[in-house]
């Protein structure tokens, strides 16, 4: 291979065009993530870029160990200090976050930012009622008296569609469903009206009929306060439900993006099209699935080189070489595979 | 045997050259041989026992032997080494002839209490809940009165003496021990392991030997471990109160309290009994968590 | 290996495998007032044919895994019956609980926790065929005859610990260690819903390939509809502890009878952002197993929920061969009086 398959826009060019830097509300780049023990290095996350705009919901998509929930903290600086080396930038409404001392930090996190969790009982309080606590995030970042922050608590379960939400506020967090307790959170993650979501997983430990309540729950919520949001996932369906773009994660590093649409129903890379081929839709009951083979690679020992590489069934030469750099068949479409001329050209025959 | 379709996919990890073929056992001993730091303080362990069993040709004086003009001598004194006692005996030969007793002292209650309490507690942990509720709350009487005491209110009426005291002592130490076990049986117990055993058919006796005695054991031989110490001193507490080893046999814990009279005379000396506990103690100590980190394949 | 099958097939293969007769289950509730009971499995009936895979849907709670270890004896059921190949379990006249665990084996959800952590693998899967009297080496040889069965090197796998082994290699381990003792029938109670996508893959187009070669049976337990509509030829549908619906796979998926069936269909994300579900099928969460409502235990969430809904409990209509598809509803029932019923 000696002419570079480069395409016909420039990534710079892209930045330029799509998301200028005043539009966007989030804007990564190069995000690495390592913990580092006296044993090993863990190498999280490994060069990930992406941004958000104001009202667009962003899915990150990968499979168990690839990462998602290692950026997710690192945007809001969750990850254990001591042990976490981050590198690149990460700014948020033109903040550096990773400039913030402490004080700015508080008030980022559940005032411009808010997250939520998979699991609600690891973020809410167990000894204090729903209304105590949405009502103390209230008055943290609002300030105000408390019989308002009340108000708003009520006003917030009402919004997340708690029935009975005037009778919930004084429930504590294990007296409540799985489904409500989850819509609890919400509520508390929307107190202060953020204008970005973070949400990991937040619907992977509900059962189906609850799941599909809330993600349209979630949909119409950001789609009223407009909220940028970022829902990571693992589960393709879940992200067909949501998301506007798709960014697939794997070992590390962000290896398509798109939106959803155009991901889903053209994968440009070898791993979402594996991905997708092996999500059980549908198929023939006759023949097997087609499964990718192997297992992701240990983050402790990233070899060079692509590092789908040893699962591929098109690797070739080059995919060992090094990371193949980000490359656009469109504004915003973009993976980052040797093949992808080619692919892309097969695409549009 | 024809190979069916779904057979090996490559894995990511095929290349790393793990060619061991031995069995848990097998891999504590080995990890146990390539940790220093045990084998070397289970040298000094074994170096302490063999002190004990030889101590008849190691000590240089008869221990027993007392001398009213050579009380209290310092260290060095005409050929006593580590000087005498306030009898006038040689403290080298009855610290060499004192780790008999206090080994004895250490361990068999120890030991006794490790066997009974850790049976009665792998039974309590994972017998049906009326089983359990009878052992357990039985030993919870036990548990409520303080160590102390309770060995002091044994021995006391069982009457003094080395058996009698190490007797108290075992009693004193079977609830804690059942305890422990109770808890790491009951925590395995609930795992699905144990459950896919019981589905392969396999009895109960089976299923403690090969499924649960590993997973106990560990917790159970710290814990072991740290009580020999705590019966060394138990021991000698009730030594001091007239209940356990009887004077004028050589006992560290005895020793420790008749000397602690003399401590502005002879300071150095009075700090050797003392030395002699909390090195055969730490000595077991970091033994035993050497063994329990290589029975800890996980790590 | 289909001629020993053969051979321990006593009834022929027209007998059912497997019949479950009103199998009921109550816990006492934890916590709560004395009197409560969790009707985690209450009245299931089911046949399970020789070499079908049957699966088993519902959402958390509605007592799948709970039916698994009744099936296997590994609880005592409050009442009801389970036939064996004709036989009936721990009956007088029947076959014992041992035979039974020779039969059934079973794979568990969590990976991790179902095997010994300080047992190198093979010799989890040599436990089997120890246990049934092989000796060790014989069993560890078979153990590692099987773990090539289900894709993995013995020389490389077999000596390592569990926690050395990813998610999916677990499970081709426990899978390994189920077959180990040559069952006829497998119980896979979430075997791949820990997995990862990928991986799942890979572990349901091995069942399927050791299903064919063993001359297995499969009860398939999952909360996936995707994966069961896959792999089972018939399935059941429960919620709160009772069989809602059951029938085969197709026309359940195609034309589902129950409106909790329905649901559960809609509520599946639908894998296309052209066409996203707006409304939620049903509202509310599944109510607890404590005291669970009266009648039929969907009426609270159900919208054609009518007041006989909540006086007399549907029933599961007459269920006569295999691919009878009966569901537990009154708007089935003529006689029922719901304005709906089909005539
Ligand atoms: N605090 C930490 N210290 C060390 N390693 C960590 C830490 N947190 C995460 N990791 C490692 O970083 C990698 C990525 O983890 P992450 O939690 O982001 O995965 P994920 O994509 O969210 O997966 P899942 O779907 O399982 O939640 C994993 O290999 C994980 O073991
Ligand atoms: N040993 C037990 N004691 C008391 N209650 C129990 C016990 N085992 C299960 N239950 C209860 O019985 C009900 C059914 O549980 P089960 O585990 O069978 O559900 P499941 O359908 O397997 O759910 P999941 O999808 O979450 O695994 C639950 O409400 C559970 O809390
Ligand atoms: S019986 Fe009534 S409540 Fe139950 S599913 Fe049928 S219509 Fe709905
Ligand atoms: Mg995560
Ligand atoms: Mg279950």
């Amino acid at each position: 291979m000696n002419a570079e398959p480069i395409p016909a826009i420039s990534a710079q060019q892209i930045a330029g065009t799509a998301f200028g830097h005043d539009e966007a509300l989030v804007e990564v780049r190069d995000l690495t993530v390592r913990f580092v023990t006296r044993e090993t290095t863990v190498h999280a996350v490994n060069g990930v870029n992406f941004s958000v705009r104001p009202g667009e919901v962003l899915c990150i998509l990968g499979e168990s160990g690839s990462g998602k929930s290692v950026t997710l903290r690192a945007m809001m600086r969750l990850l254990p200090p001591r042990r976490t080396r981050i590198e690149g930038s990460i700014a948020i409404d033109g903040q550096d976050v990773l400039a913030l001392d402490k004080r700015a930090l508080g008030e980022l996190r559940g005032g411009l930012v808010s997250m939520i969790f998979q699991e609600p009982m690891t973020a809410l309080d167990p000894v204090y009622t729903i209304g105590t606590q949405i009502a103390e995030t209230v008055l943290r970042h609002k300030g105000g008296s408390r019989a308002a922050a009340r108000a708003r608590a009520l006003e917030l379960l009402e919004l997340v569609k708690i029935p009975e939400a005037a009778r919930r506020l004084d429930n504590y967090p294990h007296e409540l469903s799985g489904g409500l307790r989850q819509r609890a959170m919400i509520a508390m993650a929307l107190s202060c009206g953020p204008r970005l979501l973070l949400a990991d997983e937040p619907t992977t430990a509900l059962d189906a009929t609850v799941q599909i309540q809330v993600l349209i729950l979630l949909r119409r919520l950001q789609r009223e306060l407009g909220m940028g949001t970022i829902f990571v996932t693992h589960d393709l369906g879940v992200a067909a439900e949501i998301a506007d773009r798709i960014a697939v994660m794997y070992a590390g590093r962000i290896v398509e993006e798109g939106p959803v649409a155009d991901v889903l129903r053209a994968p440009l890379h070898p791993y979402t099209q594996g991905l997708l081929a092996s999500t059980v839709h549908g198929q023939s009951r006759e023949r097997d699935i087609e499964a990718i083979p192997g297992s992701p690679p240990d983050l402790r020992r990233l070899a060079a080189g692509c590092a789908f590489a040893p699962r591929c069934g098109l690797v070739q030469s080059e995919c060992h070489a090094a990371m193949p750099e980000p490359r656009y068949t469109a504004a915003g479409r973009m993976a980052r595979c040797v093949r992808i001329t080619q692919a892309a050209l097969a695409a549009a025959e | 045997m024809s190979q069916t379709a779904a057979l090996p996919a490559t894995f990511a990890d095929e290349t790393s050259p793990a060619e061991r073929v031995r069995g848990y056992w097998g891999t504590v001993g080995y990890r146990l041989r390539h940790d220093p730091v045990t084998l070397f303080f289970g040298a000094i362990v074994l170096l302490i026992v063999l002190m004990a069993i030889f101590a008849p040709l190691l000590a240089p004086f008869d221990p027993y032997k007392e001398s009213v003009v050579l009380r209290l001598k310092p260290w060095g004194y005409r050929g006593h080494t580590l000087g005498t006692d306030e009898l006038g005996r040689d403290l080298l030969s009855r610290l060499i002839y004192g780790a008999r007793s206090s080994l004895l002292m250490g361990l068999v209650p120890v030991a006794i209490a490790t066997f009974l309490g850790g049976t009665l507690g792998v039974i309590g942990g994972y017998a049906g809940r009326r089983v359990n509720a009878v052992i357990m709350r039985t030993m919870d009487v036990f548990y409520a009165f303080p160590s102390v005491l309770l060995a002091v209110a044994i021995s006391g009426a069982m009457g003094g003496g080395m058996v009698n005291g190490m007797t108290a002592l075992a009693l004193v130490f079977i609830p804690a021990m059942c305890r422990v076990a109770e808890t790491a049986t009951a925590q395995v117990r609930s795992l699905d392991f144990i459950e896919a055993a019981r589905a392969t058919g396999a009895g109960t006796l089976t299923i403690v030997r090969y499924h649960v005695l590993g997973n106990v054991l560990g917790p159970v031989f710290i814990y072991a471990s740290s009580l020999v110490s705590v019966s060394i001193l138990l021991a000698s507490g009730l030594s001091f109160l007239g209940l356990g080893v009887k004077p004028p046999t050589p006992d560290w814990g005895l020793m420790l309290s008749t000397l602690r009279q003399s401590i502005y005379v002879v300071p150095l000396s009075c700090a050797l009994p003392g030395a002699a506990i909390f090195v055969t103690s730490i000595c077991f100590n970091l033994v035993s968590d050497g063994i329990r980190s290589a029975m800890d394949v996980r790590l | 290996m289909s001629a020993t099958a053969d051979q321990r097939d006593i009834g022929g293969p027209a007998q059912p495998l497997l019949i479950a007769r009103n199998l009921a289950k109550h816990f006492a509730a934890r916590g709560a007032s004395k009197s409560a009971r969790v009707r985690a499995v209450d009245d299931v009936s089911f046949t399970l044919f020789k070499g079908e895979t049957l699966g088993i849907v519902g959402e958390s709670g509605c007592g799948k895994s709970t039916l698994a270890r009744l099936l296997l004896h590994l609880i005592q059921r409050d009442s009801g019956e389970l036939i064996f190949d004709g036989e009936p379990v721990g009956a007088p006249r029947g076959i014992t609980v041992a035979a039974l665990r020779r039969n059934v084996q079973m794979v568990f959800q969590d990976s991790y926790s179902s095997l010994n952590p300080r047992m190198p693998v093979q010799d989890s899967v040599a436990f089997g065929p120890f246990v049934h009297g092989r000796r060790k080496s014989e069993a560890r040889r078979a153990a590692r005859d099987m773990l090539v069965k289900v894709g993995l090197n013995p020389d490389l796998f077999g000596p390592r610990y569990p926690h050395e082994l990813s998610g999916g290699q677990k499970q081709r381990v426990n899978i390994a260690r189920a077959l180990a003792i040559e069952p006829r029938m497998v119980i896979l109670d979430e075997a791949v819903s820990a997995l990862d996508k990928s991986v799942e893959a890979q572990v349901l187009n091995l069942l399927r390939a050791l299903k064919q070669q063993f001359n297995l049976t499969y009860l398939f337990i999952s909360h996936d509809l995707n994966v069961v509509r896959y792999i089972s030829d018939r399935v059941l549908v429960m919620y709160l502890g009772r069989v809602v619906e059951l029938g085969p796979s197709e026309a359940i998926f195609i034309q589902p009878l129950h409106p909790y069936t329905r649901a559960l269909l809609g509520s599946q994300p639908s894998m296309d952002p052209a066409h996203r579900i707006e409304q939620p099928p049903v509202t509310g969460d599944p109510p607890s197993p404590i005291d669970p409502p009266s009648g039929c235990r969907f009426h609270p969430r159900c919208p054609f929920a009518e007041p006989v809904c909540a006086q007399r409990s549907p029933e599961l209509g007459a269920w006569r061969e295999r691919d009878s598809h009966v569901a537990a509803c009154h708007m089935l029932d003529p006689a029922s009086g719901h304005s709906k019923a089909m005539q």
